[in-house]
Formats: C-alpha cells, structure tokens, sequence
C-alpha cells in the first residue's frame, strides 16, 4: 500500500513535469479547455436564465402553479361552467399547508365599452389582498392604485387597452358580461388604476374587478371560475399536486401548470436536453484538440518511453502516468474556465438589458431583460462531462504509449 | 512540399482536420435548420392573415380605431391588381363587436373581406373544416374560428347577432348565418375572429366605400422590397393619408424573435470556430518547432523567412481545404437526408406551434447555409497559422539548426 502511494506520487510528479515540458503547446490547449468550459457555463446560465424567467412569468400568466376548476371550464370560460368556493376537506387543506397561498379566482370572457370604442376582454375578479404575490398586476399599476377589497367597484385595465379605448384614469367605462342564464349584465364602472404588463397581448385583453362586486353583477353568489394555488417551487408541484389530489371533491378538475399550457412544460423539459447537448458539442471540439495534444506529447517521447520501459516501468504506469498528464491539463483548464465562467456571469446576474429584441422576447414568453443563472446542478454537470469524456479519450493514446516496443522505440529517432 | 508536410504526421493532420469537419458539418446542418425555420416562421405567420404589406391609414397601426380608415379600399385594391398584374391582392375592414348565440355571447374581431380575392391573400379561408367559406357578394354570412364556434356553441347554418358601434359612433347590428368554421392553429385566431363580406360590413358599420387595409401577397418573401418600391411609384403611398407597411412593421415581434435567435445561434457558432482555430494553431505551431532544424537549414540555404512562412500557410490552407471539402459534403448529406426524412424531437410539437412552425423540422439547404459556416472556419483556421507562421521571422539559422 505505502509502496503504491509512492509511485503514484512519483507518476504525479512525471506527469506535471511532462505537461511543462512543453509550455506553449500546453498553454494553447489550456487557453481551447478553459474557453470551451466558459462558454459551456455561461451560455448554460443565460439560457437557464431565460427559460427560468420564461416559466416564472408563464405561470404567474395562467396564474398558478396548480388551479382548480369545473371540468369544462378551460374549453368553455363560461360563467356557465362555475364551481363554489372550496369548502370542507379542500378548504382545510388549502389552509393548513397544502397551499402556500391560495386564492378564489372568477374570469370571464367579457365586452368593455368607452364612448368611442369597444373591445373583447377577460373579466377577471380577484381578492386584491394577495393578488400580487398571484400575478404581479398590483405592482404593476402605474397610474392611480389597485383594488382596495373584493367589494371595490372600481376596475383596473392595461394601458394598451386605454388607448385603444380612448379613456384613461377616472373615466367611466361600461362592461357587458353574459349571467348564468344567458342575459346580458351590463354596468358602469370608473377606471380606479391603469398597469403596465411585460407581455402586450396580456395588457390589452385583461381587466380586473373586486371577487364580490364581479359575482353581484354576474349574479353567481358565492360562486368562482378557478381556485388558484401556489407552492414554493414549481420544479416540486407533484407533491403538492397529489397532496390536494387526495381532498378534491368529485367532480372538479385540478391541474399542474405544465398540463395547462403544454408550451411552458415543453420549455422546462427541453431545457436539461439543451444544456446536455450544448455541453457534449463543445467537448467534442474539444476534443479533437486534446487527443491531439497528447498524441503530440507521447511521440516526442517515444525514446524516452522505450527507456523508462527498459528500466522496468510497467505498461499500466504508463497508462497512468498519461491519463495523470490528461487529467491535470483537464482540471487546470477547468479551474481556469470555472472561474472565468462565473467571473462573467456574476455581474450579469443583476440582469442584462436586452430590450431591443423585447417584443421577440415576449414572443418566446420571456421579459425584456435576461438574469443568467448559475445553477450548481448545470455547474457539476460540464464539469463532470469534461473529466470523464476527457479521461476517456485519453484512454486509446495512452494504450499505444504503453504497447510500444522498448527495443524499437529506443532505436527511434 | 507543403503537401508532402501535412503527411509527415498523418494522424495529427487527420484530428486537425476532423475538428474542422466535425464543426463544419454541425455547422452546415444548424444554419440549415435555422434559415430553413426562420423561412418558414415568416412565411406561415404572414400566409396565415397579415400578409407581406399593407396599406394602411397613418395612425392605424398603432391606435387600430375605426375611424382611420382609407377611402375607397375596393377601388385602391382593384387600382394596385390592375397596375402591378397581381392578384394577391385583397382590401380589409376591421372593427370590434359583441357576437351571440342562442346560448352565449362573446366579443370578437369582425373583418370585412373581399370573398374573391381574400384566399389569395390568406391561408384561412383554405383553412375551412366544416361548412364553405363566404361567397363573393354574399350577405349576412359569416365564417368564424372553432375555438369561438365551441364556445358560442354553434355549427354551420346557426344564426349568430352582433353588436358593435360604426363609423360614425352609430349603433351597428346585425344577424348572420354561420357559413363556415376554420382552424388555423393559432389561438388568437381561432378563439376572436371572424370574417364577413366587405361589402356587408361597410354597410352594416357605416363605413361607405372606406376599409382599414389593402392587404399585399408577394409571390415570394425575396420580391417584397422591389414589390414595395413598384407600389411606392405608383404614387397612391402619400404619407399623409395612405402609408405602406411591411411586414416588419406589422409583425415587430417575429423579426426581434428572429433576431434574438440569431444572436444565441451566432455565440455558439463563435465558440465552436474558436475552438477549431485553437486546434489549428497549436498544430501549426507544433509542426513549425519540431522543424526548427529544418528550417534552419532551409534559411542557411539561402531561403527566405517570407517563402518559409508562405509554406507553412499553404500547409494551413491544404488543411482547411480538406476540412472544408469534407465539412460541406458530410454537412450536405447530412441536411440533404433529413431535409426528406425530416425529423422531430420531445416537446417539438408544443414550441412549433408558437412559433408558428409544422411538427416535424426539414432543414432547408442553400448555398448560404452550407458555405458560410465552413468559410469562416477556414478563415479562422488561416488566421491561427499566422502566429506559428511568424516564429519563422524570428529563427537564426545558426541557432535553430543547433536545436533539437
């Protein structure tokens, strides 16, 4: 044992000293390792990044990690297809840790009319309470303010859809919904607050009301379209999924974001695809360049191989003795593409501004400014893949040093 | 002699140039793929409704109100058929109203067309799965999309009223007949559209002779600036009354999609030719300091640095030349198999649809896509040999025979 660890620290010693050898070749290599290492990192930090600001904002969209709703609700956003307010079982558990924050949530297709124009919208009737950690809307309000409770009268519209509508802060506008019996419910309403969203199409489409007020004037009682309900991470909605699964009553449909909109679930799992096939792209780049590094290093010491062998250094060793010789090249370009990796990413994390291209942005569902993430999990996986894919194509020129001949690799020139 | 070089070390050559190959190939199918899909995005988004220009009042496309509109759309759009000898091209009315069933009511889009010209214009009205589109002339029928028919309940031969306000801020009403349903795919068509004759619209919103927009096909997306400029002198565009909007104007969101797609593609592409470069170079460089003596010798000779250091280039350049030749024809079958075969991957079907692109992806080969990759390669490999190349300046001739 001792006597192993002696000549393993004798084939270390060769192996470092054989890498300086020749320090402009190693030099060239390292400079290839650590920029293929950095831009597997960083390229892997932006678009985990993007997708993560894609899916975050995607499912605040909906809103909800999970919701809840009659079964035909999502074909059909009739005021037809309501459900009543959870009670119960589901109510317990929505209350006592099954949900992180949960809301009651009624949207309804709907026509607002000013005096000059009128659109098609989603009617959406909040408890004003938690909305903003629900959608964000409340923080995005930018003239006037919020609802104040569920039974505040006032209405709050996107700017895009004031402008078309000619109206703004203040004015009245008129809005006609469809009640459960197929008449028209048509009232007046002031403009209390005008928001700003990321994505246009959202701003322009929706518009909301107090929970209380929308059921008086859709004439429902206490029912509501959808019971929206966050968790902590949307990565783990399955617990909480199968969690709420076991309470729910008869009759209604539960759902996880990702059945919901089938874009973002596409999204999330394509994304650990990507970072593994960008990762395996850049390494065999690479390593064509390292196989050659080390073909180069062995047959300019084809003599003293043949010699060391001569004087009795097994083939094993040398095997050894090259895979060290890889490995170190390896892990000094890693170390060096780490760090150059995170030194660029960290003060992007603050966000990059890539407003230019927003509208193509929102197109993909993401915002006008990127966070790049460095996620440990994306961290260990390039460096994972490097070493052992590295280790292992050093494996066929170490296998040719170890059988050459030491009688004719002496009397090489 | 540069020749005989390369095959003093065949294998290092062969990895060196297998770098190149290998990144030309990845290279040649990428771009193919790329320009292949961003053709497509753009061609499926604008068959589908905007269409590649339009005529357009001033202020309509940011404030799209009904009251800017243009004069005489027919008239304009007959005037643009019988100028420019094309016929893809159809005149619009635009407006908001409330449409009910028997059961439900739901706002929508309404768009008045011209039922002759509109199917050279669009894809939609080829896009009819139950029922028949509008007929030219016809009244009081409309086709609407089947996300719309399921939630206002109806099929073809119902009778739907709408609601809406004119031109001139009058009430407009009207009952039609659901003629036809069409599915395009696209959520906010099929959930908020729908379309009836323009003549009828005009009539029934109060519009006289006036429409929102000409809506311009050109045969292809190459011929749309040289279309534009042969409208431009026709002399209709005044800027004042009428402008001319192309589909980048129309659509801003697919060009940037395009754009930030591009920039993502271009980093990578980068990294990849760096890499090759790297490996280039440290070939290049190699082969010029096992040979100092070589060259040593070569210089006591009576060589000049200059014609030493051409070698070495020519070495670079018969190198990337069988990286190019090999990329190119490994990338061209490559593309060329699957632009056939086609193919698809895990979660393709869900991000196609947003962007408006089929379920299965066939890579488009051009001249652009399968040299352009490998050309900067090439040009990468040939700038990495420089370094090695002027080392050579730098020999003695004494001194570097004396090397090892």
């Amino acid at each position: 044992m001792r006597a192993g660890t002696w000549q393993f620290s004798i084939l270390l010693k060769l192996s470092w000293r054989n890498l300086w050898r020749n320090r402009r070749r190693t030099g060239i290599m390292l400079a290839a390792i650590s920029v293929g290492i950095w831009a597997m990192i960083f390229m892997t930090a932006l678009m985990r990044g993007m997708v993560d600001d894609m899916l975050a904002q995607g499912i605040r969209n909906l809103p909800g990690e999970i919701q809840i709703q009659h079964p035909d609700y999502l074909d059909d956003p009739s005021v037809v297809n309501s459900i009543a307010e959870p009670g119960g079982a589901l109510l317990e558990t929505l209350q006592n840790g099954g949900a992180r924050l949960w809301a009651p949530r009624i949207r309804v297709p709907a026509v607002i009319a000013s005096e000059r124009e009128s659109r098609g919208v989603e009617l959406i009737g909040v408890e004003p309470g938690v909305e903003q950690q629900i959608s964000g809307i409340p923080g995005r309000v930018t003239e006037g303010r919020f609802l104040e409770s569920p039974r505040d009268n006032g209405l709050v519209i996107g700017a895009r859809l004031a402008q078309h509508l000619e109206t703004r802060l203040g004015k009245r506008v008129v809005i006609m919904s469809q009640d459960p019996d197929n008449n028209i419910s048509e009232r007046g309403y002031r403009i209390v607050g005008i928001y700003h969203a990321e994505i246009a199409a959202l701003e322009e489409t929706r518009v909301y009301a107090g929970l209380e007020d929308l059921q008086k004037l859709l004439g429902i009682g206490g029912r509501i379209s959808q019971i929206i309900v966050y968790g902590e991470d949307y990565g783990n909605v399955d617990a909480r999924y199968r969690s709420l699964a076991k309470v729910l009553p008869a009759g209604l449909d539960m759902r996880p974001w990702y059945r919901i909109d089938t874009y973002l679930e596409a999204m999330y799992k394509m994304m650990d695809g990507f970072v593994l096939v960008w990762v395996i792209i850049i390494f065999l780049a690479l390593s064509f360049g390292l196989v050659n590094t080390l073909v180069m290093a062995i047959f300019e010491r084809v003599r003293e191989i043949g010699l060391t062998q001569a004087l009795g250094m097994r083939p094993a060793q040398i095997v050894v003795q090259v895979l060290l010789e890889s490995l170190l090249l390896l892990l000094i370009g890693l170390a060096v593409g780490n760090s150059l990796a995170i030194a660029t990413v960290k003060p992007l994390e603050s966000g990059l501004d890539v407003s230019i291209v927003a509208e193509g942005m929102a197109m993909m569902g993401a915002g006008s400014v990127l966070y790049p993430t460095l996620t440990l999990h994306d961290l260990v996986l390039a460096n994972v893949v490097v070493i052992v894919l590295g280790i292992l194509t050093s494996i066929l020129p170490a296998w040719r040093a170890a059988r050459l001949d030491p009688i004719r690799a002496l009397n090489m020139h | 002699m540069a020749w005989r070089n390369l095959w003093r070390r065949g294998r290092r050559t062969w990895l060196t140039v297998g770098a190149m190959v290998f990144s030309n190939i990845l290279l040649v199918f990428s771009m193919s793929l790329q320009f292949g899909s961003y053709d497509m995005m753009i061609d499926n988004s604008l068959q589908a409704y905007t269409g590649h220009l339009q005529l357009q009042n001033p202020r309509y496309l940011d404030e799209p109100r009904m009251r800017y509109a243009l004069d005489d759309v027919s008239g304009t759009a007959q005037l643009l058929r019988d100028k420019l000898g094309l016929q893809s091209i159809s005149a619009r009315a635009a407006g908001f109203a409330l449409a009910s069933s028997k059961e439900r009511s739901f706002g929508l889009q309404i768009v008045g067309v011209d039922a002759a010209h509109e199917p050279l214009v669009s894809t939609l009205p080829g896009l009819i799965r139950q029922g028949h589109y509008l007929k030219p002339g016809g009244r009081e029928e409309i086709v609407i999309g089947s996300v719309l028919a399921r939630n206002l309940k109806v099929e073809p031969g119902d009778e739907l009223t709408f609601l809406g306000s004119g031109y001139d801020d009058s009430f407009a009403a009207g009952v039609v007949r659901v003629a036809g349903i069409f599915t395009s795919g696209i959520n906010e068509i099929d959930r908020g559209m729908a379309q009836i004759n323009l003549g009828y619209f005009q009539q029934v919103f109060a519009m006289g002779d006036r429409g929102h927009s000409v809506v311009i096909r050109a045969p292809s997306i190459e011929q749309v600036d040289s279309l534009a400029a042969r409208i431009r002198a026709l002399g209709i565009v005044d800027g004042n009354k009428v402008v001319l909007r192309n589909w980048e104007e129309l659509q801003p969101g697919l060009k940037q999609a395009i754009q930030a797609d591009m920039t993502s593609a271009w980093f990578m592409y980068g990294v990849l030719i760096v890499l090759v470069a790297f490996s280039v170079l440290n070939t290049q460089l190699m082969s010029v300091l096992e040979r100092t003596r070589e060259f040593g010798t070569m210089l006591a000779l009576g060589l000049k640095p200059a014609r030493l250091a051409r070698l070495v280039m020519q070495e670079t350049a018969l190198m990337t030349a069988l990286g190019l030749g090999f990329g190119i024809a490994g990338g061209f079958l490559l593309t060329w198999y699957l632009s056939y075969a086609g193919f698809s991957y895990p979660g393709m079907k869900e991000m196609s649809e947003r962007f408006y692109l089929p379920d299965r992806m066939y890579p488009a080969l051009s001249v652009l896509s399968l040299t352009l990759g490998p050309s900067i390669v090439a040009l990468g490999s040939l700038l990495a040999s420089i370094y090695p190349a002027t080392r050579l300046y730098r020999l003695t001739p004494v001194a570097a025979m004396r090397a090892v």
